[in-house]
């Protein structure tokens, strides 16, 4: 077996929102069901399906995918479930794209999701344990400081992160499948919004969804074949895993070197020599808004420090030339397992022209970009309109 | 497909309760014997993979702090399953296939005995009809070995022989929990735990840990005398809902054991992860056994239950026997979820 192309034929998600009037079952059915009729395919057609989500306690399942196996059509057939923290919805798309490029199946569907209604993330993430540091409830409390040096140590002024959470919200209004849809936002409204985890503000955070994501990846022939019927595929052109460890000291949680590296792989892999020019749109895992400068720093968009110009001077809004989180990103849907899914659904959409509203026009070569934990857990992929 | 191999191994000295050491503790000293069995240090290791269950350890995403039992730094290319090991060393093996990587290293490990396991497991079922009867995992294998007794499958007696002959191979397993000369109609004096289950149909509660090390093609020659090769490897899942199934069979073993090519040759020896007697019977069914084939050498399941480290540690067992010369072909399988929902069956070569 050698590597064979992967393209991404099919896309489905569910609209997120707060409370879904469905179960678990029915709402990763309901994008699942959207990827196969976007790839014109039947549950017949799949070989295998790879799942994933973040942890269990989130809806107290454990090891859902063996309830989900019959909702996803999977009987007869191996289901894979991932669990890598946030960035899972990355790294199942990952292993999914693998089982192709292995030349093991032909046809895989590939699910993320989660359903916040069911549960209370904040609280399940603030279970206390012997010997290790508290997570302060929830995420927000674990990041901020992470922005506070951030912010110390690139002198970035303090309405960046407003700029930021204005920008996606904005885009949202483009995207039918966001959860967030405020109309009426301004600048003013973020900036007067409740200050929870100083310096995150209420409307610089992400929402708590319930939402899925679903994909169906083919080999080479499978992408050649939708090309010729007119449906354009999203050529996988490379992938990447890193972790690091949680409590190093030598580890820097802002701009970590496990996020640096992910990148550098897969733009290797890719042929992409300078991300700023040869990237077309990016879809980065923006909880909180200052991430975006973060991430644009780590990811090689932008030098050390230099991050924040780039939002201030507007390069990336749906109109600037590094276009990021044109879908509104995780600050307004954020269904956790499945939000690393988007950003890498929304970067094939992209190439493929079929974003809709959101659309970047000419976009080519896209950048998906996943993580979690405390940031040292990264996933990412380039996708392009051309094979690879 | 390409050629990769098992070429290191190591479990812990597996017990009902170890509770003085955490997961990272109980882990540490294992990847270093892995690594040394492999002849290798860290840094030839391309891509790490684990399974976990956040269940066992009540904490949501416990797998993260346990990655520092390996020391990721620099950082690493990894990745985690919520599943039994066994289908870490699969995505291990799959990453293989494309050619780039020549070593990888899989672990897997559980503590069930913070929690009462058969109600942790009650998690694992459909949460809106299942899931609030809190049915407990004892109880449902109670059921399967109920359908396959009233169906004329299987005898209690022949489930007593399956225990009495685990415990007796596993005297010679310094790993297992449980071991020791005992015989069937001893076993049948006992009275029932959950009928038709008596205890000895049962598998121990354990806490403990594996490591397996694969390696591609020269690599493997060059760091094993007599590696372990995989010839055939492949899981499928059944439905959740136990109504539709036939609970007396194993038909995604049946499925995987057809594709990963388990009749295409004499088997030497199989070890069969059956958590409980009758699941042992209904998987040699399903397999096609014949009587010559060495099943559970190391006792199996059922002398030690690690959970989402038991069906890897049949990778391990089954690979040493090759590399010690005692069999040339030999069949792993691991299982998960209620009345072996799911199955993952895979052919091992020493040649």
């Amino acid at each position: 077996m050698g590597s064979e192309r992967v393209a991404v034929v099919g896309i489905g998600q569910t609209k997120h929102q707060a409370t879904a009037d469905c179960s678990i079952a029915g709402l990763v059915r309901q994008a699942a069901q959207r990827a196969l009729d976007d790839a014109q395919m039947t549950w017949s057609d799949i070989d295998a399906v790879v799942i994933g989500k973040a942890p269990d306690f989130f809806e107290g399942v454990m090891m859902p995918e063996l309830y989900l196996a019959d909702a996803l059509g999977a009987t007869g057939k191996p289901m894979f479930r991932v669990h890598t923290a946030g960035s899972v919805g990355g790294s199942t798309a990952i292993v999914a794209q693998d089982l192709v490029a292995a030349g093991i199946h032909e046809r895989v569907l590939t699910v993320a999701f989660e359903k916040q209604s069911e549960s209370e993330a904040m609280w399940a993430l603030s279970v206390a344990m012997p010997f290790q540091p508290p997570m302060h409830a929830g995420a927000g409390g674990y990041f901020a400081p992470h922005i506070r040096a951030y912010i110390r140590r690139s002198g970035a002024p303090d309405h960046i992160g407003i700029l930021v959470a204005l920008k996606d919200r904005l885009n949202a209004l483009k995207n039918p499948y966001a959860h967030l849809h405020e109309e009426g936002i301004t600048f003013e409204s973020v900036k007067d919004s409740i200050m929870l985890w100083d310096p995150i503000r209420y409307s610089e955070t992400c929402p708590s969804s319930d939402g899925a994501c679903a994909m169906v990846l083919t080999n080479e022939k499978g992408g050649d074949a939708a090309a010729a019927d007119g449906r354009k595929p999203a050529w996988v052109r490379g992938t990447a895993f890193r972790s690091e460890p949680t409590m190093f000291a030598g580890r820097d949680q802002v701009n970590p070197r496990g996020g640096q590296e992910c990148a550098a792989d897969v733009y290797r892999q890719a042929g992409i020599v300078d991300p700023r020019r040869d990237v077309d749109v990016v879809e980065m895992y923006v909880p909180f808004s200052w991430f975006e400068p973060m991430w644009l720093e780590n990811l090689g968009f932008a030098a050390e420090g230099e991050g924040w110009k780039l939002v201030e001077d507007g390069v990336t809004q749906m109109d600037g030339d590094l276009p990021v989180n044109c879908s509104g990103g995780v600050l307004s849907s954020n269904p956790i397992g499945a939000s690393g899914m988007l950003r890498f659904a929304e970067a094939a959409l992209q190439v493929r022209g079929q974003a809709g509203e959101h659309q970047v026009d000419g976009a080519r070569t896209a950048v998906g970009h996943a993580y979690g934990g405390g940031s040292q857990f990264f996933a990412m992929w380039v996708v392009g309109d051309e094979k690879p | 497909m390409r050629d990769v191999a098992i070429i290191s191994f190591a479990q812990t000295e597996h017990q009902r309760a170890v509770s003085h050491i955490n997961e990272v503790e109980m882990l540490m000293p294992l990847l270093g014997e892995a690594l040394r069995g492999a002849g290798i240090g860290k840094d030839r290791v391309d891509f790490v993979c684990s399974g976990s269950s956040d269940y066992l350890a009540g904490q949501p995403f416990s797998f993260v702090m346990t990655l520092d039992a390996f020391g990721p730094w620099p950082p690493i290319s990894e990745s985690h399953v919520d599943m039994d090991g066994a289908w870490a060393l699969y995505e291990a093996w799959v990453k293989m296939q494309m050619g780039h990587i020549d070593v990888a290293l899989i672990y897997a490990y559980g503590k069930s005995s913070p929690g009462e396991i058969r109600r942790v497991l009650s998690r694992q079922l459909d949460p809106y009809y299942l899931g609030p009867l809190w049915v407990d995992s004892v109880s449902l294998a109670a059921l399967q070995a109920r359908c396959g007794l009233e169906a004329g499958a299987f005898t209690v007696e022949q489930m007593a022989e399956v225990a009495a002959a685990r415990r007796r191979q596993a005297k010679s397993n310094p790993f297992a929990q449980l071991s020791g000369d005992v015989d069937a109609s001893t076993l049948l004096a006992q009275e029932e735990f959950v009928a038709p289950l008596r205890k000895h149909d049962c598998p121990p509660i354990t806490d403990g840990a594996a490591v397996v090390v694969l390696a591609a093609g020269d690599v493997a020659r060059e760091l094993c005398e007599r590696p372990a090769w995989i010839r055939g490897i492949d899981h499928r899942i059944e439905p959740h809902a136990l109504g539709v199934r036939d609970l007396t069979r194993s038909v995604s073993t049946e499925q995987a054991a057809a594709r990963a090519g388990v009749g295409e040759g004499k088997v030497d020896v199989v070890e069969l992860h059956a958590p409980f007697t009758h699941q042992e019977l209904i998987l040699r069914e399903a397999l096609a056994l014949d009587d010559a084939v060495v099943v559970n050498p190391s006792g199996g399941a059922l002398c030690a239950n690690p959970i989402m480290a038991a069906g890897l540690i049949r990778f391990g067992e089954a690979a040493s026997r090759i590399w010690r010369g005692e069999a040339d072909r030999a069949v792993a399988h691991a299982t998960s979820g209620p009345c072996l929902q799911q199955n993952l069956v895979c052919v091992l070569e020493g040649a």
